[in-house]
């Protein structure tokens, strides 16, 4: 259930982290830019991927927007609140409702508490409940995530990957949210357990009317849950789209790339495939390149990519809403 | 089948490593057979824990005893038995006649020496040529796995390389021995998804331009989609499946690869289709279930699919299958929901 309400507005976000030399008077000596003005919104009810390569500033998005982070500058609203605006105590109760789910699920718990004090902390820590409806609530989102309500006082140790990925959802569910990052929640999983994880993720999503941010490297996962899609390159957004259009009709040449470099478990079809490799590596944030970021590994490169940076500009010729950030967008690759 | 003997390069049969822990036995490999034949590209798919990287490990004997143990099985490469031959010999094949490409490139090269001065020693280590030659021997395989610049980049260490650049040190390393066997165990599962396209590309370049054979591992269907003439579907220290890339895709006939084919989602689907997983994890190589082992997971098991592994059986021709249904399957009397 999408719908037209936006619950997160996110503009012109900025974030640099200082680089300092010297061990006690380090002076700044250059920042890197994780996040360089980025724009988008999320709608309410929906999923919205964000993909990118690493060191791309994916994951410095997901702790800027629940504020684990300051920006340099630019707004997040979350319901028309400025989160940047308001004070700690009104930012912990805003938390209730935006939740996070971590990548790896072997760092994420504590090793010394057990999966019930895991779970329930949240209501410990906004005083939610008394002690034996917490014990009741702890096991009724175990059952809700498919575990074992009996295992509450087991340690993470005794469990799975997969199952404490479940246990990391069940931490970021018993508080009711209303709004989920998900930061690769499933890249640390085996493919058949993956799939288990997506599916629950979906489940969840219809029945409490979730709105996830899913931010993945793997674009084919990212395009299974997504309604729409961003795609990142050295800090900057380069296309959005809706998911089944950025496959279909990509036309940032990065986003091509990306898409082509992904093989498709379908072996005829992958063998007619033309693909296209993108040379090169992600140059460092510290001195990205000038003009378009992408322009030293573009194959459609041309001088201007070179000198001005594209603006993110929509090209959809129906009402939809297809952004990209190319001088050049929608040219096929050479 | 008629099969020309004389193009198996390397033969495995019922091999079987075992690992003796304070916590039991774990059977990480426990009765692998396949061959390899001269210029394919062979694939093991499985998941973690399936034993896909301890059969390479053996294959190289890089396996360490106690608390490893080879318990049975036979190599026959170039007509010898590798687990016969004698450790000081073992070193005139490994890293020279069969040669690995490791998953974490990050963690497989050696911080305090340069580049240069790792693929000299490799070199070195199997060719008697002087000091001079293999420099330049190695600043030409720089070269050739696409390194730039390479009399710099020689004196780089390991730092100095982004992850991607290291993965090609390493496979520079690899071929620099003029291997027949290329055994790439996740070569490209710690790089980027543009890295990675490039570093498999490279690999299929240089498989073709030194006719070499390449042992593929990987967990990614499209790459073995992609890349692999016959798979091996591994499960819980066993292979439940054996044939060619076609087969394997379109005449699936074992249920723990059906499932994991309907565990991925395909980039190129029009229409969402729900993912149908596997229910369950894998079963603790310590502890596994009497009969097939994939049986508590699958949804088509009967009763004798609990009492006894099931006999590999030859469906068709070229397509091996360890599962008391895959008749069924064959005849699509059965499938997945």
């Amino acid at each position: 259930m999408v719908d037209d309400k936006k619950i997160l507005e996110v503009k012109n976000l900025k974030k640099y982290f200082n680089i300092n030399s010297g061990v006690f008077f380090g002076k700044s000596i250059g920042s890197v830019k994780a996040v360089d003005d980025i724009s988008f919104f999320i709608k309410k009810g929906e999923t919205f991927g964000l993909v990118g390569e690493s060191g791309c500033g994916k994951s410095t998005v997901a702790r800027l927007l629940i504020r684990l982070l300051r920006p340099t500058s630019g707004e997040v609203f979350y319901n028309d609140i400025n989160i940047f605006k308001i004070k700690q105590s009104q930012m912990f109760k805003l938390r209730r409702e935006m939740q996070i789910i971590f990548q790896d699920p072997y760092a994420s718990l504590s090793p010394r508490m057990t999966i019930g004090d895991i779970v329930g902390e949240p209501l410990e820590i906004h005083r939610i409940l008394d002690k034996k409806s917490r014990i009741n609530k702890i096991k009724e989102t175990l059952k809700i995530v498919g575990l074992n309500p009996e295992h509450i006082n087991r340690y993470p140790h005794e469990f799975s990957g997969g199952q404490r990925q479940r246990v990391g959802i069940a931490r970021a569910l018993i508080l009711e949210p209303k709004f989920v990052i998900c930061d690769e929640p499933v890249s640390a999983l085996d493919v058949s357990v993956q799939a288990q994880i997506l599916n629950l993720m979906l489940d969840l999503q219809k029945e409490f009317n979730l709105t996830y941010l899913f931010i993945a490297h793997d674009l084919s996962v990212v395009k299974y849950v997504s309604n729409r899609i961003a795609v990142m390159y050295l800090g900057k957004i380069v296309e959005v789209a809706p998911s089944e259009e950025l496959y279909s009709k990509p036309l940032h040449p990065y986003t091509m790339g990306l898409l082509s470099a992904i093989p498709i478990p379908d072996p005829r079809l992958e063998r007619k495939r033309q693909r296209i490799i993108l040379s090169g590596d992600v140059p460092s944030p510290i001195n990205p390149p000038t003009g378009c970021r992408f322009h030293p590994r573009c194959p459609n490169a041309q001088e201007i990519c070179s000198k001005q940076e594209p603006e993110l500009k929509n090209y959809s010729k129906d009402n939809q809403v297809h952004l990209a950030a190319c001088f050049f967008a929608g040219q096929p690759i050479k | 089948m008629n099969e020309n003997l004389d193009d198996k390069i390397l033969e495995v049969k019922n091999l079987k490593t075992y690992f003796y822990t304070d916590n039991g036995v774990v059977k990480a490999v426990d009765g692998v057979s396949f061959d390899l034949k001269k210029g394919e590209t062979l694939g093991i798919v499985g998941e973690t824990g399936s034993g896909k990287s301890i059969t390479a490990l053996t294959i190289l004997g890089l396996i360490t005893i106690p608390p490893g143990k080879i318990e049975s099985g036979e190599i026959i490469f170039e007509g010898k038995d590798l687990l016969k031959v004698k450790i000081n010999n073992l070193r005139h094949f490994r890293g020279n006649r069969i040669s690995m490409i490791f998953q974490d490139p990050m963690t497989s090269l050696n911080p305090v020496f340069t580049i240069g001065n790792q693929l000299i020693e490799a070199i070195l280590a199997h060719q008697k040529i002087s000091k001079e030659e293999a420099y330049k021997k190695a600043i030409e395989l720089l070269e050739m796995v696409g390194i730039s610049d390479t009399k710099r980049r020689m004196k780089n260490y390991p730092h100095e390389f982004s992850g991607g650049m290291k993965q090609r040190a390493m496979i520079a390393m690899a071929i620099a021995n003029s291997p027949s066997i290329l055994i790439a165990d996740e070569p490209t599962t710690a790089l980027d998804v543009t890295i990675q396209a490039q570093i498999l590309e490279l690999i299929d370049d240089l498989k073709s331009k030194t006719n070499s054979s390449v042992i593929l591992i990987t967990h990614d269907l499209g790459v073995i989609a992609k890349y692999a003439e016959r798979v091996m579907v591994m499960y819980a220290g066993k292979p439940v499946e054996f044939a060619s890339i076609n087969e394997i895709f379109y005449n699936t006939l074992h249920p723990y690869t059906l499932g994991l084919l309907g565990s991925v989602s395909k980039l190129n689907e029009q229409k969402k289709e729900r993912l149908k997983p596997i229910k369950g994890t894998p079963p603790s190589l310590i502890d596994l279930p009497i009969g097939c082992t994939f049986a508590p997971r699958c949804e088509f098991a009967l009763k004798v699919c609990k009492q006894s592994f099931p006999p590999v059986t030859e469906e068709v021709p070229g397509h091996f299958v360890a599962c008391y249904r895959a008749k069924e399957f064959l005849n699509k009397s059965l499938s997945r929901e």
